[in-house]
């Protein structure tokens, strides 16, 4: 099969192309795809967060604010921008708008469908979270040689733990 | 130096040549991003709150099962041949290991590593519940990540939004934060040039593909690495079931492109993998690519069967022992010149192959 285009050369690239509901297909050689800028070689694909900063960019170009600022972590907008990264689980009520616009770009959607989630009773996390205090103090009174303390902490950690 | 003797089979059961289409797929991995409700994130989190995520996990261990008997890798403790190893081993994200340039390891960085399952604790991510298996195995590797997550979301609250999932640091794995990859070898479809064809579909599919070590690697050996790319709107087995898809597809696809191969160029593609055995059993010097593109050749005349040997699992464990960390252990060394690299390269590969010669060796 010779080439749509040039006629000239062997057709290596075929495409599908949909038009107002119309099906037509288009066989080009390699010369006249890359002219018509259809990649035909193994490039390294663009990684998710290089498409997510361009479309994070794109985004300011419409003027999200840039200020908002997140009142757990204190990362704004602007450090999401730069780094690509959220601050904390909070940044997604303080962004909502602009990731809500985001989430809908990069994935296409904004709902969540897959596996449903609740939270561990607050009972058992109560106690975790006392363990996991005490062993932090425990571990502070250890540093600074506080041995009477870390005594009467590692009795409490016993007491929680069974 | 770090004694992978300590750890459930060295940490490399996926590579042991199990599962469907061994030869082709080496290797399916699941992982669901998961954090620690009440904490920053990792980037953003202090010291502090870091280890906190840490010793949480680390109480939570005894009660959940698939982490019972596994050993936490404090990979902040540890020194960076060591964590290069961790790394070459696909146990942990060049991320984690603090070898990507512009981070150090960061204070609270571990692996959790069980039986059937591991967790990265304070990559990008709190937690990064992984699990691998050998051959294409997406079920097998999700249930094993999802018995993991169950049990551990019971004992540690996660962050969780009603209408947009489980939150992640990047907004590119909110909603399931699952990644979803198989390590593919595609060499009959990169020699008849079918593959950027298949690789430019692959997007429209919401996939993506990378090299032999995550994002950002190049593509070595004709070794990809294919994953979805949303996270977010689609259930977790409906990301599945169209990875999936995909893959059987591929799979197909490079059996009739090898089948081309020896149709139309039987004796081209014969000697071109002999020669690949026949490099690897006596070069004195292979550098990582040559070693790379060689093992490829040798791992396609197996599934031809114009080798009977070696085994799948020793061409698996090649492709990790090659890598420049594994060599320097090997040679008894922390580090290694370029070419003292190559030469114990090849020693080590020659003696691998010399141990595992069947019938045609």
């Amino acid at each position: 099969m010779v080439c749509d285009t040039c006629r000239e050369r062997d057709a290596v690239v075929h495409l599908t192309q949909v038009v107002e509901g119309a099906v037509t297909q288009v066989h080009l050689c390699e010369k006249c795809a890359a002219d018509k800028g259809v990649e035909t070689t193994v490039a390294a694909p663009k990684t998710p967060l290089t498409s997510l900063l361009q479309t994070v960019q794109a985004q300011l170009a419409t003027g999200a604010s840039d200020q908002t600022r997140c009142a757990f972590c204190q990362a704004t907008y602007k450090d999401f921008r730069a780094s690509g990264r959220l601050g904390c689980a909070r940044c997604y009520s303080a962004f909502e708008p602009q990731l809500r616009d985001l989430l809908q770009r990069v994935h296409g959607a904004t709902r969540h469908t897959g596996r449903q989630y609740g939270p561990p009773a607050p009972d058992q996390l109560q106690r975790a979270s006392t363990v996991i205090e005490l062993r932090e103090q425990l571990r502070r009174a250890i540093e600074l040689e506080q041995f009477e303390q870390a005594a009467r902490l590692r009795d409490q950690l016993k007491e929680v733990a069974e | 130096m770090i004694d992978f003797s300590l750890l459930p089979d060295g940490g490399t059961r996926w590579l042991d040549g199990s599962g469907d289409h061994p030869e082709i797929v080496l290797s399916t991995r699941v992982r669901l991003a998961r954090n620690v409700e009440g904490y920053a994130f990792t980037s953003r989190a202090r010291d502090g709150e870091r280890l906190r995520v840490l010793g949480q996990l680390r109480d939570a261990m005894p009660k959940v099962d698939p982490l019972k008997g596994g050993v936490i890798l404090r990979v902040d403790e540890l020194a960076t041949p060591d964590r290069q190893l961790l790394h070459e081993r696909h146990l942990v994200s060049k991320e984690l290991a603090g070898l990507d340039g512009t981070l150090a390891v960061r204070t609270g960085a571990a692996l959790v590593l069980a039986d059937e399952v591991s967790v990265m604790v304070n990559e990008e991510d709190h937690l990064r519940l992984q699990a691998m298996r050998s051959g294409f195995d997406p079920l097998g590797a999700f249930a094993a990540a999802t018995a993991l997550d169950d049990e551990l979301g019971r004992q540690i609250p996660f962050a969780w939004h009603g209408e947009f999932g489980f939150l992640t640091a990047c907004p590119t794995n909110t909603g399931t934060g699952l990644r979803a990859s198989v390590l593919i070898h595609l060499p009959g479809l990169v020699l008849t040039k079918e593959i950027s064809k298949v690789l430019a579909g692959l997007q429209q599919m919401g996939l993506t593909y990378r090299g032999l070590y995550g994002e950002g690697s190049e593509v070595v050996g004709n070794y990809f690495q294919i994953s979805n790319q949303t996270t977010l709107g689609k259930g977790e087995v409906e990301l599945l079931d169209q990875l999936s898809k995909v893959v059987r597809h591929l799979v197909e696809r490079e059996e009739e492109a090898r089948h081309v191969l020896l149709r139309d160029a039987g004796y081209i593609i014969e000697d071109k993998l002999w020669r690949s055995y026949g490099t690897l059993r006596y070069a004195r010097s292979l550098t990582f690519d040559e070693a790379m593109n060689y093992l490829s050749g040798v791992r396609l005349a197996l599934s031809l069967k114009l080798l009977s040997s070696p085994s799948v699992y020793t061409l698996n464990k090649l492709l990790i022992h090659c890598q420049a960390a594994h060599v320097a252990q090997y040679d008894g060394r922390a580090t290694l010149s370029d070419g003292d690299a190559s030469v114990a390269r090849a020693r080590f590969v020659r003696d691998a192959l010399a141990a595992d010669v069947g019938s045609h060796g």
